[in-house]
């Protein structure tokens, strides 16, 4: 299971090399569900609505979320680690965002409060592993956390998809978010469905706000946001509790 | 890189870096990218922009036929004429080939092929 995992693999700007960057910007597959990712993340932004604004793509790629970003009139400052897409990015028609080689772990390399919102497609999950001695991914997350609150206007968004290997990562990168300043938590579209379910990290700067709801199969009975990340409790048996016995 | 992009990066992501801003702009190779006017675009973004730093950058591309204000004129939000030019400013002039130093560590980083890389080593980060 953990060798489908591109990220223990090694780096993301090695991954990502010439082969492998082309290879993932012109599968079918692969652009239909970055394209529907880019939209709900896009929603789950909540931007005013008419309000085209300025947006940050965290591991931007190849341009395909981009793309969904300016198909909605947004413009857009994409960074990515890896040369490899941002050439492809650079050199596809359609993605007219700006692009900037950085290492999200290095941190949002911008001037404060400018950003209207960020989105990140499958990225984050990067951070949380240490491709050198000298990386730190605590240390790594909580400074692109800190740095990207910096960056965002207040009351803006930023919401993360992205693939957490089990609850302990997902609780580990939701402190560091927390630890920067942002609230908010996680949005579970489809959790029952292993095919279709898909994670948000949805952060919010400028005070507690309710988390927006999660997609599910049954519209009706979803007066709730179901958190699947959450520990696996067994189903009752003839062993749950103990019952007093009678003579007491 | 746009002049844009230029106007909202900041290196104060480096260790020991209060402000980062604004990045010193270098350039040996701009070009003209044709696009079709916005105001909308152009207002809002120039309420995010700092007005000297994109007529400063504007300079240094020395992009000729640009009439440019150095100080953001008061009517700017009703002055047609001036909304056309800060939108070539903004979304029309692209650094090819350049660099970027940071103000107070005098870190360079290089823009290759219109991709400021903005890659700093670990010990070099405040992190």
């Amino acid at each position: 299971m953990s060798s489908k995992r591109p990220e223990h693999l090694g780096p993301p700007e090695l991954f990502y090399n010439e082969t492998e960057a082309k290879k993932y910007t012109s599968n079918s597959h692969i652009i239909q569900i970055q394209n529907e990712m880019s939209e709900r993340a896009l929603e789950l932004l909540a931007l005013p609505e008419g309000s085209e604004g300025l947006l940050l793509d965290v591991g931007c790629g190849s341009g395909l979320s981009g793309e969904v970003l300016t198909e909605h009139g947004h413009t857009w400052i994409g960074m990515d680690i890896s040369e490899h897409m941002l050439e492809l990015a650079r050199d596809h028609n359609e993605s007219e965002g700006e692009l900037i080689l950085q290492d999200m772990g290095a941190g949002c390399p911008f001037r404060p409060g400018i950003f209207d919102g960020a989105i990140s497609i499958s990225a984050i999950q990067w951070l949380c592993h240490a491709n050198s001695k000298a990386e730190n991914p605590k240390r790594r997350l909580l400074h692109f956390f800190q740095t990207l609150y910096g960056c965002l206007s207040r009351g803006s968004r930023a919401v993360f998809q992205f693939y957490p290997e089990n609850v302990e990562q997902s609780e580990f990168i939701m402190q560091q978010a927390n630890q920067a300043g942002f609230n908010g938590g996680l949005v579970v579209d489809f959790p029952n469905s292993t095919k279709a379910k898909k994670i948000y990290l949805v952060l919010m700067t400028g005070g507690m706000q309710k988390l927006p709801r999660a997609l599910t199969e049954d519209e009706a009975q979803s007066s709730h946001i179901k958190n699947i990340e959450r520990r696996e409790v067994r189903p009752n048996s003839k062993y749950t509790g103990r019952k007093r016995h009678k003579k007491f | 890189m746009k002049l844009l992009t230029h106007n909202f990066l900041s290196s104060s992501f480096l260790k020991n870096v209060k402000v980062g801003y604004p990045l010193v702009l270098r350039v040996s190779k701009a070009e003209v990218v044709e696009s079709e006017f916005n105001p909308d675009f152009t207002k809002k973004m120039l309420q995010k922009v700092e007005y000297p730093v994109l007529a400063e950058a504007a300079k240094v591309t020395n992009i000729q036929n640009l009439e440019v204000p150095s100080e953001l004129p008061s009517d700017w939000e009703n002055n047609e004429a001036f909304l056309n030019v800060a939108y070539k400013l903004l979304n029309c002039i692209n650094v090819v080939e350049g660099e970027l130093e940071c103000p107070e560590t005098g870190r360079k980083f290089i823009i290759r092929d219109s991709i400021p890389n903005m890659l700093a080593n670990e010990d070099e980060v405040d992190s």
